[in-house]
Formats: structure tokens, C-alpha cells, sequence
């Protein structure tokens, strides 16, 4: 662990309690320690508003209207779509697919790409690091389909075991892959992976549900060939996501959900499907939420991907440290050694209290985290545990924020010796 | 810390450090039973052995033990009803299980609301388990508290069904 002193750690490049002031929760809700943004984040003010003016000002449905308001609101959607995609290094705005959450996104890709590409003799390749929605979409297709699904280990650190992937890889045609770990925050080698991926033969699909909130993602320099990710992790509303694809993939794909919007033309004997994005979009879309995403993406923008990434890596530095110093042997953190190799995630194990309790009693001094397995449960096996207590931070958070879940965790801690 | 200290009552984290009829039964005779909480990730085995199946409800529980993991809440909750089941006829660990559920005010798929109101009207034959009443007042705990009991739900209908 880096050993540097809080005194001649760099300054933080973000203003937590500038920033905090932005979000009306913490206003209305004084006192709280909110340490689970990686469950959902808290929601600016500028996110709010947008969503509250579209609705004021311009709401209809979207497209195939001759009127103004019917324009003001494909406007408000088709602007946050070209905003969304560039935050992710996107040229091609088409190519971003609104989904109602990055679990919708990977079910789309495995249930459009995956069942038109995968068969008997196939095989997908998943990390033991993924999260449930990565995992689950593919266990459900390759029970329909008869492929293979083949898993990259861990080593004793909590990072990949790279050691066997060529094998692993040979004659897969998909590497799922999370761009960080929701437990341990592990960020995986994701360039090295995707160029031995492409090597083998295989596509790249990336759940960037924690990365793409909390570190800057460029789609072209990852070279993956999906990304999915969820607006409410970043700031954004909940009820939509974004699937990221290369338009010659997704114009290969057969469209997911049938019905309006998504088709060129319907007869009796069958339907044309649309171009894109309109292709994997049917129905009446999240308008409001579209708007409040692409706000989102402004408010971020606006603080700057790289800031958000040193901040947190200050943090997550100051939190191992000065929660080990404390503690020493009562705690137990989860991942990588190195701060600069996780992302604003901890899981932990304190003294032989169970997370779900340990959350409990946190809760009595407002501190929240989350107790439980994460959606992970290949992970939790590897660590050997039924359950963590995860603390994850965000922009708005502080030092101030680590040394409150201390002394909440020392609490804990007497409560239980009782 | 009252609704705290409410919820963890001495003798629930003794039954949490000291749990009894910790372990596993042959199957057969046992049956085993396996319950998850995917809330939290705790799962509860439980090993049930009646004397004489063929006695349908009037068959009595002549052993149970207790495996799997998780928090202070659904490990005490199995560790005192392991303990209050053994020599009850499998009608009378229904009751049991009916008294139980009451206090925690729990109707299967009632668990939205933010307020679980202690409605119930437990038995006398509670006994310790009484403690585990503060729990209600955690709604997201409920499902921690009754975790074992519909495990051992489980198993009686498991055994009851050979």
C-alpha cells in the first residue's frame, strides 16, 4: 500500500463539499454518510431540473410528428444520445442504444447477437470477477444453444490470472469482461484482454456499469466491441442504460424486442427493420430519463473524468490506509493492494461480525453501506465468504466521510463485544 | 441504541456464538432441506429426522440439525428453533411455525411496506423465541428471521412426502 501521509497526498482535483451542494439529498437528509454509490449514485440538481423542464416545457412522444413539441422532444432525446455516446469516445451516435439498464443491455446482447452467433461447439469466455448480469444472460442462452461457457480465474491478490488466456481463449467467440469490479473493484487489464480476445477470434463484450461512472472510457482506445452500462451509477435517473455497440455488429444483430418504432415497414406476411438506433428500441423510450442521463453526462463532463478518477483513487488510498492503521488485524479488505489498481469500491470483512449486521448497526450512525454478495456469487465463492460489507464512494464524498464509517465500524465493534 | 439493542438481544447473540444443534444428520433417515436469503447471501441447511413418517402430523421430531451461514439474525433464529422443535409433533411445529410467523407479522409477499406492524399474537409456547420480536422492527430483516423456518418448512413436506 502506498505510503504517503494525508499531509503530503495531493490535493484533491474535485470539491466534495462544493459538490455536495449540488445534490439535494444531502440537504434533506443532514447527517447522512452515503458510501453505496456503487449500488446508485445520489442525483444533481442539474439532473433533476433537466428532467423536470423536459416535462414542463417538451414532452410528446418522440419522432413521426409534424409538430414543434413532437421536435422539442426528439431534440431532447437524439441530444442526450449524441452527448451520451461522446462521453464513451463514441463518433457514431447510432451506435448508442438507450436499454431500460445495463442488465437489459447484456440480455440484448446475448439474446440478439449470442443466439445468431452461438451454437453447439461454441464457447464463451466470462471472468470470475462478473457481476450476475454478465454471467446469468449467458448461462440461460447457453442452455437453449449448447456452447461452452469457460471462466478466467483469480489469483491470490484478486486480480485475473492471466496465465492460461490463450488457451482459455482459443476458439471462443466472446469474452464477457467487467471494466471494474462491483465487490473488489478490480480493474482487469481490459486492452491486453480485448487485443488477446480479438487475436482468438472473439468479440469483446464490456460491463462498464462501475467504470464508465468513475473513470474516463474511450471505446476506440479499449477496442471492445460492446460496452454496457446504467445511468443511475452515474449520476443519472434510473430506468435506462445504454448499449454501446460497432454499427456493423449491430446492424448484423436481429432486433431484440418486436414492436413500434422499430421497424421500416409492416405487412401481413412479416415486417423490415429499422436502421439504428431505432432497431433495438421499440416501443415509447425513456424520454425523460434520456434527458436526465444526457445531464448527467454534462454534470460529470463538467467535473472532469480525470479528476473523478484521482479523487477517488485518494480516497480508496485513504481509506485502505487509514482503516488498516486503525483496525489492523479487526479488518479485512478484499482486492488489490494498490489504490491505483481498484476503483471507489471496498469490500471488507470486520472482526467476525456478519456484513448484514455490521450494516445494521452503521445504519444507527447513518453511515450506509451494503451487506451481502453483490450479484456475485462466483466471486464471494473465490473469496471464501457468504457475504461482504461493501463501502463505495463517489464525488461527493470525503476524507471526513472514511474517518465517520471508522468510528461507526469502531461502534460496531463494542456493540458486538457486549 | 434502543430499537438496536431491541433487535439484538443477549440471547440472540448467544444463540449467534453459540449455536445449538449445529451440524448434519444422515440422509437418509434425515432430510435435508436448503434455504437461501438472496438478500444477503445467508443460507440455511436444515437436517430433520421424524421417528415414524407414516404418522403424517402426528409424527414427532427426533432430531434436527443446523448448517450453513450468515448473520446474527437468521443464525439465532435456526439455533432457537432447532431448539424448540425436538419432540414436537410435526402439527405442533406448524403451530409453532404459525406463532412464529404471526409475531413477525409475516404473510409471504407482504414484506413491501416500510412498516411491518407487530400484529400478531404469538403463543405461549414461544419461549426464547420471543426475543427475536425487535426484529420486526427491521422489515429487511424479516426475511433474515424466517429464513430457517421456511427451510423447515421444506424439509417437513420433504419427509412427509416419501
Amino acid at each position: 500500500m502506498a505510503d504517503i501521509s494525508v499531509k503530503d497526498a495531493p490535493a484533491d482535483p474535485l470539491s466534495p463539499e462544493e459538490i455536495r451542494a449540488d445534490f439535494p439529498l444531502f440537504a434533506n437528509r443532514e447527517g447522512i454518510v452515503f458510501l453505496d454509490s456503487a449500488a446508485s449514485s445520489q442525483k444533481p440538481i442539474q439532473v433533476i431540473e433537466a428532467m423536470d423542464h423536459y416535462y414542463a416545457f417538451d414532452h410528446s412522444n418522440v419522432h413521426r410528428a409534424a409538430y414543434d413539441l413532437a421536435e422539442a422532444a426528439t431534440n431532447d432525446m437524439e441530444g442526450a444520445r449524441r452527448r451520451i455516446a461522446g462521453f464513451i469516445g463514441a463518433t457514431d451516435s447510432a451506435e448508442l442504444i438507450f436499454t431500460k439498464n445495463a442488465t437489459e443491455a447484456l440480455n440484448l446482447v446475448a439474446r440478439s447477437w449470442g443466439a445468431a452467433n452461438l451454437g453447439a461447439g461454441d464457447a464463451v469466455v466470462l471472468t470470475q470477477l462478473e457481476h450476475h448480469a454478465n454471467i446469468v444472460p449467458w448461462q440461460q442462452l447457453a442452455a437453449e444453444k449448447g456452447f461452452e461457457i469457460r471462466w478466467i480465474d483469480l489469483d491470490e491478490d484478486g486480480t485475473l490470472d492471466l496465465s492460461d488466456l490463450d488457451r482459455i481463449l482459443d476458439g471462443a467467440k466472446l469474452l464477457g469482461l467487467t471494466a471494474m469490479s462491483n465487490v473488489t473493484g478490480t480493474i482487469p487489464p481490459i486492452r491486453l484482454l480485448t487485443d488477446a480476445a480479438h487475436a482468438s477470434g472473439a468479440l469483446v463484450c464490456l460491463d462498464g456499469c462501475q467504470s464508465v461512472p468513475h473513470m474516463p472510457t474511450d471505446v476506440k482506445e479499449l477496442d471492445v466491441d460492446f460496452l454496457a452500462f446504467s445511468s443511475h451509477k452515474m449520476c443519472g435517473p434510473t430506468g435506462i442504460g445504454a448499449l454501446w455497440a460497432r454499427r456493423h455488429i449491430l446492424e448484423d444483430m436481429p432486433p431484440f424486442l418486436g414492436g413500434g418504432g422499430m421497424i421500416l415497414d409492416v405487412s401481413r406476411d412479416g415486417f423490415i427493420p429499422a436502421g439504428l438506433p431505432a432497431r433495438f428500441e421499440a416501443g415509447t423510450p425513456a424520454i425523460a430519463e434520456a434527458v436526465g442521463f444526457g445531464a448527467a453526462v454534462d454534470y460529470l463532463e463538467s467535473l472532469g473524468m480525470e479528476n473523478v478518477r484521482a479523487h477517488e483513487i485518494q480516497l480508496t488510498s485513504y481509506a485502505m490506509r487509514s482503516l488498516t492503521e486503525r483496525f489492523g488485524s479487526d479488518i479485512t479488505i478484499h482486492g488489490p493492494a494498490e489504490p491505483d489498481q481498484r476503483g471507489g469500491v471496498m469490500s471488507m470483512a470486520f472482526r467476525d461480525i456478519h456484513p448484514h449486521d455490521l450494516s445494521q448497526v452503521l445504519n444507527q450512525r447513518h453511515v450506509c453501506i451494503r451487506p451481502g454478495h453483490h450479484c456475485a456469487k462466483p466471486l464471494m465463492k473465490y473469496l471464501g465468504v457468504g457475504a461482504t460489507a461493501r463501502a463505495s464512494w463517489y464525488i461527493y464524498n470525503d476524507t471526513n466521510d472514511i474517518d465517520l464509517l471508522g468510528d461507526a465500524l469502531e461502534a460496531a465493534g463494542e456493540f458486538f463485544s457486549i | 441504541m434502543s430499537d438496536l439493542e431491541d433487535l439484538y438481544r443477549e440471547i440472540i447473540l448467544d444463540h449467534y456464538r453459540s449455536p445449538r444443534n449445529r451440524g448434519e444428520l444422515e440422509t437418509p433417515p434425515a432430510h435435508r432441506a436448503e434455504g437461501f436469503n438472496p438478500l444477503c447471501g445467508d443460507e440455511i441447511v436444515v437436517y430433520l429426522e421424524l421417528d415414524d413418517e407414516s404418522a403424517g402430523e402426528d409424527a414427532v421430531v427426533s432430531q434436527v440439525r443446523i448448517g450453513g451461514q450468515g448473520c446474527s439474525i437468521s443464525q439465532s433464529s435456526a439455533s432457537m428453533m432447532s431448539a424448540a422443535i425436538v419432540g414436537k409433533t410435526v402439527a405442533e411445529v406448524r403451530e409453532l411455525t404459525r406463532s412464529f410467523k404471526a409475531m413477525m407479522s409475516i404473510h409471504e409477499g407482504e414484506l413491501d411496506g416500510d412498516e411491518a406492524m407487530p400484529t400478531g399474537q404469538p403463543g405461549e409456547s414461544l419461549g426464547d423465541l420471543e426475543a427475536l420480536r425487535g426484529v420486526v422492527k427491521f422489515p429487511v430483516r424479516i426475511k433474515c428471521a424466517t429464513l430457517s423456518w421456511n427451510t423447515l418448512a421444506e424439509g417437513i413436506e420433504e419427509a412427509l412426502a416419501d
